[in-house]
């Protein structure tokens, strides 16, 4: 027994002790063990990666660094607080900020109805119809901004389509972009006349998934169609309204090109909007910082519209 | 039965007339591109406005009566904004720009974007959900807050006014990853498991396998990428400052700073840029609708 004992005790402190040292170096080796035994996916991630770290992620913690700087290509300063105060002590600001309000507030609910209703009309076509419309409605989408914004331009001249058509049912000509009674609200109404594409794209999806059984079940129970649609459909697409409004005041908060192709923010600061601000404060006036904090107020009024929604809107729907 | 039967025609009837009427809407500022792009230049501002332009009501009635001398003459006019755009102005070399432009960014985009989507939806490594979680959180982020330290960077980078400037930062964009993830996650994993069985490399597997049986995928992601680099205008803008580095969107800008009420010019401009995408989506029309839900609603 003891020469048994005897001869499996070393083994058993050996084991010990290597149990005891593998303990201590655990870490760092297995985590360059993990590593090398997935090598290949990380070299597979690698490419995306770093222009990821480079063009990303870099500038968007720069952009919080410099929004507490004044930038000078040899001189930069930290200067605390001040770009913020000077964010919110100019009255240019706020003029932006409320017409970007203004844009947001009629553009996104009339897109998402205008879309709502267009879908709603496709989707009992058929199917060489239901491409047809698609397409129309989809068509200006894939068009450059800068090719609309430079038509409805042309178009809101003084003698350009739009005034003519006024003048055949005896209106006076509007001096669409010129006044800033009008500025504002021509910008808006082009971006209602230029239709949802993608809002009518999403909800004919979203109207296609819907089980044919709930349907039959509500013309057995005598439903016509438009109770159909309010008490079925409507409630059905939830989500991707939810998701439209998102996207859509996301998107609002930051229009841009057709501000600075139609009327470059003017007359006066009539459409100045807060992305135009950005611009204009970073690459005209050249104040980086300022424009950082600008930009960072931008950011963090879209999250908290963002979070708005979702807790307004957002409800699980199963069917 | 007989009274239903008229509400519900009427409701039809009613229906092709809003969508009619709204598609009319919507591609009446496209035809007036092209309508003001091919009217005679001292039609353009005429009152009342041509709504169809001399050269498409004119040119085949006078060639077919023989008059071809007047026909060619009518042509030759109408096309004189499209050659002055050609002979004075950089255009050529604005559309090379945009289409050298987007050409790479689209393929550096997919090659890089599959690749990364491949090992994020069928690979197990440490760290995995976490990268991708930081990926995707920055999607959120609008443009403008890197507006400026992008601008500073291709400066240091010493990028500025080169076409790197705007090929490279579209190849950050993260919503490709995601797409590519999400379909290539219902590509069977026992096919990956037979191929590293019969011996292939892990390249292999992902060229030879994953690749082919992503193509829907990446036709999408391919034509949306396209697309947005194709019109993207705000950057461009910033970091290019030559004129014949110019991107079309950016040249239609500059053109029109200096043309302000040249509308022929303007729109001839405008046509040629918005002819390549026009034709893209109606040859791809399914991708760019495939592309729209997958992103969309899976989120």
């Amino acid at each position: 027994m003891i020469f048994i004992k005897g001869q499996i005790n070393p083994t058993e402190v050996g084991s010990r002790r290597r149990l005891f040292r593998r303990k201590e170096k655990q870490p760092t080796m297995h985590l360059l063990k993990q590593i090398g035994k997935h090598k290949w996916d990380y070299l597979f991630l690698l490419p995306k990666f770093s222009v990821f770290l480079v063009f990303i992620a870099l500038p968007v913690v720069w952009a919080f660094v410099l929004s507490f700087q004044e930038y000078q290509i040899f001189d930069t300063v930290w200067v605390g607080l001040d770009n913020f105060k000077a964010v919110f002590t100019g009255d240019l600001f706020y003029k932006a900020l409320w017409n970007t309000f203004r844009y947001t507030l009629v553009v996104v609910p009339s897109q998402v109805m205008i879309a709502l209703i267009l879908a709603s009309l496709i989707n009992p076509l058929n199917r060489k119809a239901q491409t047809f419309f698609r397409a129309a409605y989809y068509l200006p989408t894939v068009t450059s901004v800068v090719v609309i914004s430079m038509v409805w331009r042309w178009m809101y001249n003084s003698r350009g389509l739009l005034n003519y058509i006024l003048s055949l049912v005896g209106v006076d000509a509007i001096n669409w972009l010129g006044s800033s009674n009008w500025a504002l609200t021509s910008i808006i109404m082009m971006a209602i006349l230029t239709p949802p594409g993608v809002g009518v794209i999403l909800y004919l999806a979203a109207m296609g998934s819907i089980p044919e059984s709930l349907y039959e079940a509500a013309r057995i129970d005598g439903a016509g169609p438009i109770t159909t649609w309010w008490r079925i459909t409507l409630p059905l697409l939830k989500p991707t309204t939810l998701y439209l409004v998102v996207l859509g005041t996301i998107g609002s908060f930051q229009v841009f090109a057709q501000v600075l192709l139609m009327t470059d923010g003017g007359p006066g600061y009539a459409t100045t909007t807060l992305v135009h601000l950005i611009y204009k404060s970073a690459f005209r006036d050249f104040e980086f910082g300022l424009a950082s904090a600008q930009a960072i107020v931008l950011f963090g009024i879209v999250l908290i519209f963002a979070f708005i929604q979702f807790k307004f809107l957002n409800t699980d729907v199963e069917y | 039965m007989n009274s239903r039967k008229i509400f519900a025609t009427g409701l039809r009837v009613m229906a092709y007339c809003i969508l009619i009427v709204w598609a009319i809407i919507a591609l009446m500022p496209l035809y007036w591109v092209f309508t003001t792009a091919l009217q005679l230049p001292d039609e353009v501002l005429s009152m009342p406005p041509k709504l169809i332009p001399t050269v498409v009501k004119k040119f085949i009635p006078l060639y077919l009566q023989g008059d071809k001398d007047q026909a060619l003459h009518i042509l030759s006019e109408s096309f004189k904004s499209v050659r002055v755009l050609f002979t004075d102005i950089g255009l050529p070399k604005w559309f090379f720009n945009s289409v050298l432009v987007s050409v790479t960014a689209t393929l550096g985009i997919l090659l890089l974007d599959s690749m990364a989507g491949y090992v994020f939806a069928k690979k197990q490594f440490p760290g995995r959900d976490f990268l991708f979680w930081i990926m995707i959180s920055t999607m959120m982020i609008p443009g403008q807050v890197t507006l400026v330290p992008m601008f500073i960077l291709v400066t240091k980078l010493g990028i500025k006014n080169s076409l790197w400037s705007v090929i490279l930062p579209p190849l950050a964009m993260v919503f490709g990853v995601f797409l590519m993830r999400q379909f290539m996650k219902t590509i069977p994993t026992e096919l990956i498991e037979a191929a590293r069985i019969d011996g292939a490399s892990e390249f292999k597997t992902y060229w030879k396998i994953i690749i082919p049986l992503s193509k829907p995928a990446l036709a999408t992601l391919g034509i949306l990428t396209f697309m947005s680099v194709w019109n993207s205008f705000l950057w461009p803008l910033i970091v290019l400052n030559k004129s014949y580095l110019y991107t079309l969107p950016v040249g239609l800008k500059t053109l029109q700073d200096k043309n302000l009420v040249n509308y022929g010019l303007l729109m001839s401009g405008a046509a040629i840029s918005a002819i390549p995408m026009i034709i893209v989506f109606l040859f791809f029309q399914r991708y760019f609708i495939k592309g729209l839900t997958l992103g969309g609603l899976k989120g």
